[in-house]
């Protein structure tokens, strides 16, 4: 993926020869401002390679190209078990978030029962509540509930989330009704509708949810920090942080580890772009 | 909330859910079976809000009037936290970095992600690579982020400083000073949030109808005209939502950041509140005292909110147009 992007890099300057057109010039500043975007990025991939001698040499291709900051860092470092902890976490949290966001969304578009705007209200209003806010206390209930420090203390938290039901809801809003009154009408119960019918019609917009969950918790540092101790809980983030506090000079080893935590990432994005950025752009419309 | 009540005492009568309904416990039950459906689906999502997120609201607010010792004891101080809130300069410090922060941060962020969905709204050979690559920061966590840039900004060996001095500039200690530790916190920010908000304005962007577009080209009206007349009035319902989501991130969001690339330094320079708050709780076990500012810190939040509402009103296009 990283060949792709140098290649189209490396084709667009030609534009440059042209006369300078209005065109020409919005192309320059797209290249200048893509370039800001991405050389951050494979400057870390391509440092991830170099040796310990040549990793600050300021190039942006290795001279000398080793893998060997991978192997130490998986060697030295429990960091397949990061890695294992946060794939585990993030894909629990997301599969529940899943299924009780559309759950819940469906109940809120369609369902009629009393006290539904309300509710809808009330969670709506929960958005305005972030993480860090509730940081202290969410880490006080935790340890009454004795959550910290266990796999269910990193998961169960971080299922609810108001912004994943009001996007399903919206979606739900929009959907054609007719399949699931003919249903109810054929003597289908509503856990029936909600299964057989509404769920299969959701995939698009559940597959996009399901990335930008996924992306986020696996992206989590904060609560992990707070809620766990244990070795063998540490999820990769924390790793990360960790080792490059450990490790204090050693960018070679730092920036591998980043490399690993990060690519994973990257490489979801380029095969669904398309699917994060609809889901982004939906967040935006209302 | 209503639903999660109404589910405890009906939860036994999930049964007939399953089997074919017989026609007339259909005709007799359908509106309350239709209420317990409701309640059964909303109940894990509604008790896990109430647990994991109202509750602790509720509890941010109770703690900050008790003095909370490391691990154990309440004790009710009434407003003796926030007593000391007032006389902390540290955290007077940390709120005005705060300031200083959000008041830099959200208007830039604003411009730079309005200026690049303007761009990549044009049709250039190759806009889907630069909208892909302007994105793609934003999936990184902001811990490799804060690795990243630690590296690339170092004083001594860093890219930065690197491709200055081959300028023939002086390199800069960038994360050596207050200021320009701050500068780069926000200028870090800027480049992990400038291609999400891109896409949020691209798609305000593209909902404005095409016909306005030819009209105005019609009328003969330059870029700048078609811009004030045309796009920025329509395109008050998103500039409104980048403007109130992106000023509520930066109150209280960038732990992960501060902590990896500056931990709060040097002389505090970069200890956003919400930094301040965290390392009062869990780095000294101030519970009682860290929430008592952390709900200052939401209310000042919730009000910077509500002026944000009124001055744009909320994302309404005006009455005249």
């Amino acid at each position: 993926m990283a060949s792709d992007t140098m290649a189209t890099r490396a084709s667009t300057p030609a534009g440059r020869r042209r006369p300078l057109s209005p065109r020409a010039g919005l192309t320059v500043l797209a290249v200048v401002v893509s370039a800001i975007s991405v050389l951050p990025v494979l400057w870390m991939l391509s440092s991830s390679f170099k040796t310990r001698s040549t990793v600050t040499d300021g190039n942006l291709i290795p001279r000398e190209f080793t893998v060997d900051n991978f192997v130490y860092v998986f060697t030295e470092v429990p960091f397949a078990r990061y890695l294992w902890n946060s794939f585990f976490i993030s894909a629990m949290i997301t599969a529940a978030a899943l299924f009780f966001h559309s759950m819940a969304a469906y109940a809120l578009a369609r369902l009629r029962f009393p006290g539904r705007e309300k509710l809808f209200g009330a969670i709506f209003a929960t958005l305005l509540v972030t993480a860090p806010v509730v940081l202290i206390p969410l880490f006080l209930v935790a340890r009454e509930l004795g959550l910290l420090d266990s796999y269910a203390g990193l998961i169960i938290p971080a299922i609810f989330n108001a912004f994943g039901i009001f996007l399903l809801r919206q979606f739900y809003l929009g959907l054609p009704r007719e399949l699931e009154e003919a249903a109810i009408v054929d003597g289908c119960g509503h856990w029936r509708v909600y299964w057989n019918i509404v769920l299969p019609m959701s995939r698009p917009i559940l597959s996009a949810l399901a990335i930008f969950f996924f992306l986020a918790n696996w992206n989590a540092f904060v609560w992990p920090l707070v809620a766990t101790n244990d070795q063998d809980l540490t999820v990769v983030q924390l790793g990360i942080a960790s080792f490059t506090t450990q490790y204090a000079s050693n960018w070679n080893y730092i920036l591998a580890a980043a490399t690993v935590a990060a690519l994973p990432m990257l490489l979801l994005f380029f095969v669904f772009q398309r699917q994060i950025v609809e889901s982004v752009k939906t967040s935006g419309l209302k | 909330m209503s639903s999660v009540a109404a589910q405890d005492h009906r939860s036994a009568a999930t049964a007939p859910e399953e089997a074919p309904a017989s026609p007339s416990r259909r005709g007799m039950s359908r509106k309350h079976r239709e209420w317990l459906a409701a309640g059964l689906f909303l109940a894990p999502d509604v008790l896990g809000l109430l647990v994991f997120v109202a509750v602790p609201m509720v509890l941010s607010v109770g703690l900050s009037f008790f003095q909370v010792s490391g691990f154990g004891s309440y004790e009710w101080i009434g407003l003796g936290n926030y007593e000391r809130m007032m006389d902390d300069p540290l955290f007077w410090d940390s709120m005005r970095i705060t300031g200083l922060y959000v008041v830099i941060l959200v208007p830039v962020l604003f411009c730079v992600s309005l200026a690049l969905g303007l761009l990549v709204k044009q049709k250039l050979p190759g806009m889907g690579v630069y909208r892909t690559v302007l994105f793609m920061p934003y999936v990184i966590s902001l811990v490799v982020v804060g690795v990243l840039w630690k590296f690339l900004l170092d004083e001594q060996t860093g890219a930065v400083n690197r491709a200055m001095r081959a300028a023939g500039l002086d390199g800069e200690s960038w994360l050596g000073s207050p200021s320009l530790a701050l500068a780069c916190v926000i200028a870090v920010m800027v480049w992990v949030m400038m291609g999400y908000y891109m896409i949020i304005f691209l798609a305000g962007l593209q909902e404005i109808p095409k016909e306005y577009y030819e009209a105005a080209k019609l009328d003969g009206s330059g870029p700048w005209t078609t811009f004030r007349t045309i796009t920025w009035p329509l395109l008050r319902p998103t500039s409104f939502f980048v403007l109130l989501m992106s000023t509520v991130a930066a109150i209280t969001g960038g732990l992960d950041l501060i902590f990896v690339l500056t931990d709060g330094g040097p002389a505090n320079g970069t200890s956003l509140a919400i930094f301040y708050i965290y390392q009062q709780a869990f780095g000294f076990g101030e519970y009682g005292y860290a929430s008592a500012m952390g709900s200052f810190l939401v209310l000042i939040m919730v009000a910077v909110s509500a002026v944000i509402f009124k001055l744009t009103r909320g994302g309404r296009f005006d009455d005249g147009e």
